[in-house]
């Protein structure tokens, strides 16, 4: 029988109806036709799915809609400013070729802007093994670790100006 | 700066949408009214279909269609074509076998597409799938290629393919080769397995399809490395369509690394459902059918021999080879082992005379066909082990006999008719030894066994052949508005050609990248295209473009001259102005853009090139391995490469170090694996099957020596399958040199743990 849930996405609210069983990636990308997150594979494995729910990265493919309801979902479409800046992490991405196909793209830089939460100061190592269940494989991923490091550094310089201010 | 931004680590122009989730893969296009198709797939590797009952699965809920054989005969649609065809040492063309849509009377492999369920929903096309009766009386299947050839192997094509082997290829000089093995001081010879891949690009295969009634034209969204191809083949060999009536529409395309070149089973189903329900219809496939159903890699067996003399120095090359091409030919399947690969196996070395013999064999599994390198690393890591093998036979160190064996000039014409044109194959050694501090691995080896742990230290020298499948047309136009416009059909995957096609025009304009719109993939936007594969693109792609682009500046120079009162011929042409001779009047190619007629300044240019490029390059890999648990780590890898001029060292970069990601998958983790007699594929998910994660790469040094190719417009040789080419030699080369001092001399790929842990318990003597 469906479900009415209520969440916060990316800043604005949306109402929903959905299956108990429908998975948070399909609200995603079906309901709420935010594409940005992607489904690459059917065992949790790859993490292309990666968002944030209530600011705490997690694979959107093996979470169910219902367990979003009355909380606060970022997508990569919600992590730019409004104004078009990327945001540090996405940034550091782009800075250092820590892309290629894009696919693996929006699930890497969510787990990376959440590392900045548990280890703002990760090592190169640490760096890899939060990664661990992101799969890219284009990349080899030696400038998304590049980009990470950039990134937890820009982020920490950010957060400190803002603190200033 | 040289010409056309060489040298420029441009950022990607094409980031900013795939960082901020704006991309448009297969699956984020969404039509009016679409519905969804579901594939029911053989569960069996091979047997009759006795019963294909799918009354009951019509009536279900939601249901529009539900397709099988029979439908697609009747509504005149082919077979899946094959349209490389060797010719065997019996002087045939290699027979092909039917391969339709959906199995007709018999399945040959886990994963065939049997039946396609149209519904609104995908749940209500599975719900449907579930009433389907398929009923199959099982036969024997053969899924291993050595099995495959054994006398009493189950037949799969017995009318094509007597004893499995669809066709002998032979190339080289036997006799020759046979009378240099008779008198050579030295015989070196090797069993290897080349293990079987799955591409596994991240973004899964997909095709949406719309018809048009009114016109009775189609629309194709498949992601695709060549959406004009796919045209073509779908029109000229599947539908019997007039290339006008379907467009192919690539997107964005998640990964391609050759499995997306192909035309798939469900491209055809998505087109003729459309056709038959009126609605567009989409398809993705989950992980679990693709692993059943994208092309696989490799699988290969070779018995390789090398004949030398007391110094060390090769006479003859001989190779004999079983290539699994899976149950059905795939478009390229059976050219990977034979034409692609073969004549590579002499590798950077002077081998007098060679001999290379590739028996093309059918399976009870998934069709084979390129992937990343297609034939070329399977060749690389045959002469690479060959001659590590030959070091240790004979007491030379393994980059010494390496350095021995480099031709003594170039240009050289290889005993199979390569002609490396240009390189420099001691300087880029002696670079990467020094890089990676080979003099002081012995000191790192004997630290590490005070730790318990083996260290070995690998190398390659790899050569491959780049810039084939003819020319490449490229449109080219300057705007009255200073932006530019280029159409090509070569197609990105992630490579980053927006980038690099826009960096050529901007610097020759004098304009923005961010003002060079590059469009690919759209055959209604593009004209022609021959797609991207063997890393051809710049060396192609990127040559026909500069032509373009010089061909805009010359129709754009009689306006210059009159604006600046000077003579055509003393004007100069600079960074986007011309300038007037000896002085400082100058005008902007944008200024003329300006007043020149709409449309003028602009050029179609297709460069074909002469003769191949020959990227080639050294990797040296340090691992160290656990003797407990027989884990290799991989500690420093260092790379020094010639791919010739480099236009942006930053994509370079990139596309050497991911394709190293992939040949050191090969080597230690990847790996295909079926069942023996049940032909059941047992790697069907990424929990079974290991692609290399972050942490099973270390930092990859990286460096080019840059000699420019002799045959090629702008000296570029091409490298999007280098990394994945010369890696697995490489790693291979540590791994067994970590395991030597345990007497370990031969294992196969993929080094896993277990492997190597079952190889140590195996030679049972410890460091």
């Amino acid at each position: 029988m469906p479900v009415s849930i209520t969440l916060t996405v990316n800043g604005r609210p949306a109402a929903l109806t959905v299956e108990p069983n429908t998975l948070l990636v399909d609200a995603i990308r079906q309901h709420l036709s935010l594409t940005g997150t992607h489904v690459g594979c059917d065992t949790s494995q790859c993490g292309a799915c990666v968002v944030h729910l209530d600011g705490v990265s997690v694979k959107s493919c093996t979470t169910l809609a219902v367990q979003a309801d009355g909380r606060n979902v970022t997508t990569i479409e919600g992590l730019a400013a409004p104004d078009g800046t990327l945001h540090p992490m996405q940034a550091a991405f782009k800075e250092h070729h820590g892309l290629q196909c894009g696919f693996c793209t929006p699930g890497m830089v969510m787990s990376a802007v959440d590392l900045a939460r548990v280890n703002p100061n990760a090592t190169p190592e640490e760096i890899r093994h939060w990664l661990e269940g992101n799969i890219c494989r284009c990349t080899g991923y030696h400038n998304i670790v590049k980009a990470v490091e950039s990134g937890l550094q820009a982020m920490k310089t950010g957060a400190a100006a803002q603190a200033a201010e | 700066m040289g010409r056309f931004g060489f040298g420029q680590a441009l950022r990607r122009v094409e980031d900013d949408r795939f960082l901020t989730g704006q991309g448009l893969y297969t699956d984020d296009v969404t039509l009016p009214g679409q519905a969804i198709g579901y594939v029911v797939r053989s569960p069996y590797a091979h047997g009759d279909i006795t019963a294909l009952d799918v009354s009951a699965a019509r009536e279900m809920p939601g249901v529009l269609a539900v397709l099988t054989d029979a439908d697609l005969t009747a509504a005149g649609i082919g077979g899946l074509p094959c349209v490389v065809r060797p010719t065997g040492t019996n002087g045939q063309k290699m027979p092909v076998p039917d391969r339709p849509v959906l199995a007709r009377g018999r399945v040959r492999y886990v994963g065939e597409p049997v039946a396609f369920v149209v519904a609104e929903t995908l749940e209500q096309a599975r719900d449907a799938a579930e009433q389907i009766l398929l009923d199959v009386e099982i036969l024997p299947a053969v899924a291993d290629l050595v099995a495959a050839v054994a006398p009493d192997a189950p037949l799969l094509w017995p009318d094509h393919a007597p004893g499995n082997v669809l066709t002998d290829f032979a190339l080289g000089d036997a006799a020759a080769v046979e009378a240099a093995f008779s008198t050579a001081v030295h015989r070196v010879s090797l069993d290897l397995i080349n293990n079987r891949l799955a591409p596994t690009p991240l973004e899964p295969r997909g095709a949406l399809a719309a018809y048009d009634p009114a016109d009775g034209s189609y629309t194709l969204h498949t992601g695709s490395q060549g959406s004009h191809t796919l045209r073509d083949w779908l029109c000229r060999l599947v539908l019997n369509l007039p290339p006008e009536k379907l467009r192919v529409v690539a997107g964005d395309v998640g990964g391609g690394f050759g499995m997306r070149l192909f035309l798939y089973n469900e491209q055809v189903l998505v087109l003729a459902a459309a056709r038959l329900t009126g609605r567009p219809v989409k398809w993705i496939a989950d992980r679990g059918e693709g692993f059943q159903s994208d092309t696989h890699g490799r699988d290969q067996r070779n018995h390789a021999e090398l004949a030398l003399d007391a110094d060390g120095r090769i006479l003859a090359l001989r190779v004999r080879s079983l290539g699994n091409v899976g149950a059905y030919l795939s478009q390229m399947g059976a050219f990977v082992p034979t034409m692609a690969g073969t004549s590579m196996l002499t590798g950077v070395y002077h081998v007098p005379v060679a001999y290379a013999h590739a028996q093309v064999v059918v399976t009870n599994t998934a069709p084979v066909d390129a992937y990343r390198g297609a034939g070329r690393p399977e060749a690389a890591y045959v002469i690479e082990r060959l001659m590590d093998a030959a070091a240790r036979q004979l007491g030379l160190p393994r980059d010494e006999i390496r350095r021995r064996n480099f031709p003594a000039v170039l240009p050289y014409r290889t005993a199979f008719g390569h002609v490396y044109d240009s390189g420099d194959f001691p300087r880029l050694l002696e670079t990467a030894q020094l890089r990676a501090d080979w003099a002081g691995f012995e000191a790192r080896r004997a630290e590490a066994r005070q730790r318990g742990r083996l260290r070995g230290l690998g190398i390659s020298y790899y050569v491959e052949v780049c810039g084939g499948g003819g020319d490449e047309t490229a449109h080219l136009e300057l705007h009255a508005d200073g932006t530019a416009t280029v159409l090509i059909g070569t197609q990105s995957t992630g490579q980053g050609h927006e980038t690099a096609y826009a960096q050529m025009v901007a610097a020759e304009f004098g304009i923005s990248p961010q003002a060079v719109r590059v469009k690919q993939g759209d055959t209604a936007v593009v004209p022609t295209g021959k797609g991207t594969g063997g890393s051809r693109s710049l060396p192609v792609g990127g040559a026909s473009l500069s032509q373009a682009v010089d061909t805009v500046i010359a129709l754009a120079r009689p306006l210059a001259a009159a604006r600046l009162g000077a003579a055509e011929d003393s004007v100069r042409f600079e960074d986007g102005v011309f300038l007037a001779p000896a002085s400082n009047e100058g005008v902007r190619l944008t200024d003329l853009a300006v007043e020149a007629p709409a449309g003028t300044l602009k050029a179609t240019s297709a460069w074909k090139p002469p003769a191949g490029t020959y990227p080639n390059g050294c990797h040296l890999v340090e691992v160290e391995i656990d003797p407990d648990t027989g884990a290799t780590e991989v500690l420093r890898y260092t790379i020094v490469d010639d791919v010739g001029v480099v236009i942006n060292p930053l994509l370079l970069k990139g596309q050497v170090v991911g394709g190293v990601a992939q040949g050191l998958g090969q080597a230690l983790c990847e790996g295909v694996v079926y069942e023996a007699d049940s032909g059941q594929l047992l790697t069907g998910s990424l929990m079974d099957y290991a692609l290399p994660r972050a942490d099973n790469l270390p930092d990859i040094d990286f460096s080019t020596i840059e000699i420019p190719c002799t045959t090629n417009l702008l000296g570029v040789k091409g490298a999007g399958e280098a990394g994945t080419i010369g890696s697995t030699p490489a790693v291979m080369s540590a791994v067994l040199d970590a395991l030597a001092p345990c007497g370990i001399t031969h294992l196969d790929m993929p080094a896993t743990p277990l492997a190597v842990w079952t190889a140590l318990q195996t030679a049972g003597t410890r460091p």
